[in-house]
């Protein structure tokens, strides 16, 4: 399943590098601690945060990460955007909280994959 | 006729890191990354040097004044050595440990600080070595071998 599916069916707002929407995502992973992120996430997730400071772009750029998404309705910063349009790496914002819409992207993969 | 060389590659670069500066905190990592990338090397291979390079790249910012990363690609392992000028650690084993961690306020809500970076590095390493010396730094050595 694309990025792009995963937009349309959770109505994401797309921040930047929406020409990066059809990239894979193989899984996720649901955290706002960058070791851990760092650690335990894979290549091709789509990573599930409330963090918005510049510094997730770089985590994600490292994983190969599909894009981000940012829960709550929390806005990136300026930084983060321009970083992350700069990496190409989509950068998403849901109105839903972690566990929610970690359980819509979860039951999204498996149903299609 | 020039000697037939044998297949031993060598590389080494450096890299400087200033303390303090989040705004380009994760530059080096990103640079070796795509450096190890470009020399085609397993996926895993660059898994294993991206972490533990990124641990120690945010660590010389959050805790040190600067540091300088050296990295070496031998035949066989690619080395990451990581030497910063700073307070250095007063009790390495504690620090080694899962969830220590002395990140201000303002390091935790980027979130960082969880005490996990180092134990990371171990984990990730095929080979680690960590000394340190109070008022002046600590280094870093991370090893990781080419066949895995
Ligand atoms: N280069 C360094 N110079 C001085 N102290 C350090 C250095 N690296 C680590 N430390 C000390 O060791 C502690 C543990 O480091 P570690 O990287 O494991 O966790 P952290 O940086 O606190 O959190 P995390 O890495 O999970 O974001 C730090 O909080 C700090 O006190
Ligand atoms: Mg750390």
């Amino acid at each position: 399943m694309n990025l792009e599916t995963i937009v349309k069916e959770l109505g994401l707002e797309v921040k930047c590098a929406s020409e990066n929407l059809k990239n894979d995502v193989t899984g996720g992973y649901t955290g706002d601690l960058l070791s851990d992120v760092m650690a335990n996430s894979h290549e091709g997730n789509i990573w599930i945060t409330r963090q918005v400071h510049q510094n997730i772009v770089a985590v994600a750029s490292l994983k190969d990460h599909a894009g981000i998404i940012l829960i709550n309705s929390c806005e990136p910063t300026q930084d983060t955007l321009a970083k992350a349009s700069q990496e190409k790496i989509p950068i998403m914002v849901s109105n839903l909280h972690a566990f929610e819409l970690t359980g819509k992207i979860y039951n999204l993969l498996e149903k299609k994959d | 006729m020039p000697v037939q060389e044998t297949n031993h590659i060598s590389y080494q670069r450096s890299f400087y890191i200033e303390g303090g500066n989040f705004n380009y905190a994760g530059i080096v990592s990103t640079s070796i990354k795509s450096i190890l990338k470009q020399m085609d090397f397993p996926s895993n291979v660059v898994r294993k040097c991206s972490i533990v390079c990124y641990e120690s790249e945010i660590n010389v910012v959050s805790y040190a004044r600067k540091g300088v990363v050296n990295l070496t690609i031998n035949s066989n392992t690619i080395q990451i050595e990581v030497i910063d000028e700073g307070p250095g650690i007063p009790n390495i084993d504690l620090a080694m440990q899962e969830g220590y961690s002395t990140a201000t306020q303002k390091i935790r809500e980027m979130g960082f600080g969880a005490g996990m970076g180092l134990h990371n590095i171990e984990s990730y390493s095929d080979a680690f070595i960590i000394s340190s010396e109070l008022g002046k730094g600590t280094r870093l050595l991370m090893t990781i071998n080419i066949k895995q």
